[in-house]
């Protein structure tokens, strides 16, 4: 402390331009002081404006009408209710009583029209597609990803590509999402089931080397050509009657076509031998009771517009 | 709170302020503002501009509903806030420019609260007379004369707050159709809401609250301390030319006081309720009115007009020590103005370019990234874009929308047959676009690739192109 009041210096002017106005002179209106001194420091009386106090005043009497009108103080099992019965919970469900007599006249519209003629009304469309889309997240995304794309080699289709296993046309995908696939809840829902080729002793070991490497050689892939050559009977004795002769699949028994570059559950070596010695059964649930049939045709619409459509 | 107890009061009551009439060069620029301020504020919204049969006619039009902004042959869309933004920064640097050469001009003659309020006085002296008047009838109890000429001062007062709120929605809205409607309850809700609020807010403001605004509720004048130095005018008192003050004796002025006669003209003109000889406070909003009425003053003496003036901290320093004042352009003239004055003028010619290049349509491309890839049954990579086309136009127009330098990637926009699409007039419209690479090319076997789309109107010069990336299979 006595350093720093050394390096002050004493004669320290202030320069004329900071004396403004001139201190010497008695201003007319002298502030007022409290009276209270702290070591020499004074203290002055700036008293605030008295309408701020009425606005704090003021504050205190909404708070207390405001309790009077809303929902306000916890008790024990809920909170008091208020003289407007406020309720949050009550005015979202009637904000979905609206929306929904609002959309309802689309619905009509979409229950009006035929499945396959939707995206021929442009408006309507975009309301199904719309719509179809909050369906779609709140009750497809699950298996079948919030972008559609599935879960790859997993055996939760991809629906952006353009193979399909049940169908891709409008009529297809709606009649899927009502009944769903494999599923006892519905007997409408299609049904199919590869054997367990491998499992259920229906081939040997070596035969169902051959038909994999068989299967590989059709889609393109590595293989071994002589195991390849030796399948091409396996395959036709076994599976042409679902797959195709040459691996096109069938859309009336659900069978994957098993000549391109699609693979539900993998088009790795391992992962097709898998599939024919254990066989694969993917179950589809169905959603004619879950959902309207309007918001049916609307997730139909909405899939069939992500790229694959037929 | 008795008057006895000589404890501090925690709180006082504002002190009731009676500005008097005054005559002279500040006050006459003040009308003029006044005139042309209000003027613009209220005939604006009724100028028509022909822009077509399906766009407004309406020359300056915040069309909230549609997101557009019609100012004469300018319209604005959402995506163009940056012209707005502009403006509002060219606005801000120019109070900078003014504040720090003039100083609180903006508060002394152009902001609305003084504007407002400089009419409210005027009407309140129409009815009550000037300030002699206004303070006695302040004081006596209420009687007949009170009650009709308070209530009269109160009911015109009303009546121009619900113009000027009335005339603020006319910006938000066709001005006719919107008047009709507020007068036969056709108008929405939120008209009328908006005119009660802010014929409230006027009513208050202008005619109660009036400088406190400006003391307690207003940012900018702390703001400006910051943009205030010794160079910035401001209406000052040359108490070395004034003091000590004095009564004129005998009609004579006693040749050992200063000029400052003491006559409070000063003071009783000031809207602010302050002394200005007490030198430049916190509440000056630097109007003039203490110029106009102490020069008068003077001339009554025969002393020379600018005992109160509008001069700089600096000039005070030279006139104490005996020199001039130095002009008035050498203070406004100074590096800090022209820093501002180049600044403000640069963003200007910037946005004047940049609404002369602006093409009249529009493309902004969202790669779908969820997936970011499809592999198709023959092995081709897909990829999906959310692509959104402007039309700024008032037809509707087609968009050819392709890929550039990229002969083996394929475009195709989902429910469309071709590549080209239409947007309707002055709207925007969102497509899905996919791009196709086959399975041997570069494109489809790297993790990204940079792609340009190309958005073009048939028959027109009129074309856009925005940057994108195309995602491959990596192996």
């Amino acid at each position: 402390m006595v350093d720093q009041e050394d390096k002050t210096p004493e004669n320290k002017v202030t320069p004329a331009s900071r004396q403004y106005p001139d201190p010497k002179r008695k201003l007319r209106q002298e502030v007022a002081k409290t009276g209270h001194s702290w070591d020499g420091i004074e203290e002055y009386d700036n008293p605030m404006p008295r309408w701020w106090l009425w606005t704090f005043y003021i504050t205190i009497a909404w708070a207390v009408i405001y309790w009077l009108f809303y929902p306000a103080w916890p008790l024990v099992t809920r909170a008091t209710q208020g003289i407007l019965g406020y309720d949050s919970r009550a005015a979202v469900v009637s904000d979905i009583e609206r929306f929904n007599t609002e959309n309802q006249v689309w619905f009509d519209r979409l229950l009006a029209t035929d499945v396959d003629a939707i995206s021929d009304d442009p408006e309507l469309q975009r309301f199904a597609v719309n719509a179809g889309g909050s369906v779609f997240r709140a009750q497809c995304s699950q298996c079948h990803g919030t972008g559609g794309a599935g879960v790859q080699a997993s055996g939760f289709p991809n629906l952006l590509d353009d193979d399909w296993l049940w169908g891709g046309t409008m009529d297809d995908i709606h009649e899927t999402v009502r009944y769903g696939i494999r599923n006892e809840d519905y007997p409408d829902a299609r049904w199919s089931q590869m054997p367990a080729f491998g499992s259920d002793g229906l081939l040997d070991e070596g035969e169902i080397d051959q038909v994999v490497h068989y299967v590989l050689q059709m889609s393109n892939q590595g293989h071994d050509a002589e195991l390849a050559t030796a399948g091409e009977e396996v395959f036709l004795n076994n599976c042409a009657s679902c797959h195709g002769e040459s691996g096109e699949g069938d859309y009336f028994v659900g069978a994957p076509a098993l000549n391109n570059q699609v693979w539900l559950y993998g088009g790795s070596f391992e992962a097709i031998r898998h599939s024919v010695y254990y066989s694969r059964f993917g179950v589809m649930p169905g959603f004619a009771d879950r959902l309207r049939d309007a918001e049916i045709r609307a997730v139909a619409a909405y899939v069939h517009q992500l790229g694959g459509g037929e | 709170m008795s008057s006895q107890d000589d404890s501090p009061q925690l709180y006082a009551a504002r002190e009731p302020i009676f500005p008097r009439r005054v005559k002279g060069n500040f006050r006459t620029l003040k009308w003029w503002l006044m005139g042309v301020l209000l003027g613009i504020y209220y005939i604006t919204p009724w100028i028509r501009w022909d822009r077509g049969p399906a766009m407004p006619d309406q020359a300056v039009l915040v069309d909230i509903a549609n997101r557009r902004f019609f100012f004469f042959m300018i319209e604005i869309w959402p995506h163009e806030f940056y012209f707005v933004a502009g403006l509002l920064i060219m606005a801000g640097i120019g109070l900078f420019l003014f504040t720090s050469a003039f100083g609180r001009v903006w508060c002394g003659y152009a902001c609305p609260q003084t504007v407002w309020t400089d009419l409210f006085i005027l009407v309140e002296r129409w009815i009550e007379g000037d300030r002699n008047a206004r303070v006695r009838l302040h004081r006596q109890t209420w009687n007949g004369e009170k009650v009709r000429k308070y209530g009269t001062k109160w009911l015109v007062w009303l009546l121009i707050a619900v113009g000027t709120g009335g005339a603020w929605i006319f910006y938000f809205a066709d001005a006719p159709t919107l008047l009709r409607d507020l007068f036969t309850l056709n108008a929405h809700p939120a008209a009328y809401i908006t005119v009660g609020i802010l014929t409230a807010t006027t009513f208050f403001f202008g005619g109660f609250f009036r400088e406190q605004i400006c003391i307690y509720a207003c940012p900018w004048p702390r703001i400006q301390a910051a943009m205030v130095d010794e160079d910035t005018l401001t209406v000052g008192y040359r108490d070395w030319r004034g003091e000590p003050r004095g009564k004129l004796k005998k009609g004579q002025l006693d040749p050992a006081q200063g000029d400052c006669i003491d006559c409070m003209a000063c003071v009783n003109v000031c809207p602010m309720g302050i002394d200005i000889r007490d030198g430049q406070q916190m509440e000056c909003i630097t109007c003039g009115l203490c110029i106009d009425a102490c020069d008068e003053v003077m001339d009554r003496i025969g002393k020379p007009r600018g005992l109160i003036d509008y001069l700089a901290l600096s000039d005070e320093v030279r006139e104490r020590q005996g020199a001039p004042a130095i002009p008035v352009w050498k203070h406004v003239f100074r590096p800090r103005t022209m820093v501002y004055t180049v600044l403000w003028a640069g963003i200007g010619i910037g946005l004047i370019v940049a609404l002369f290049l602006r093409t009249d349509i529009d493309m902004s491309i969202s790669p779908v990234r969820n997936p970011t890839y499809v592999v198709l049954s023959d092995g081709t990579i897909r990829n999906a874009y959310d692509i959104r086309l402007r039309n700024m136009s008032n037809e509707p127009r087609p968009f050819f929308l392709s890929v550039a330098d990229a002969p083996s990637i394929r475009l195709t926009i989902e429910g469309e047959a071709g590549q080209l699409v239409t947007v309707p007039a002055d709207e925007q419209a969102s497509f899905r676009v996919y791009l196709t690479a086959p399975p041997g090319i570069e494109a489809s076997r790297s993790a990204s690739t940079p792609v340009r789309l190309w958005a073009s109107v048939p028959g027109e010069t009129a074309r856009i192109y925005g940057e994108t990336v195309f995602n491959g299979r990596e192996q």
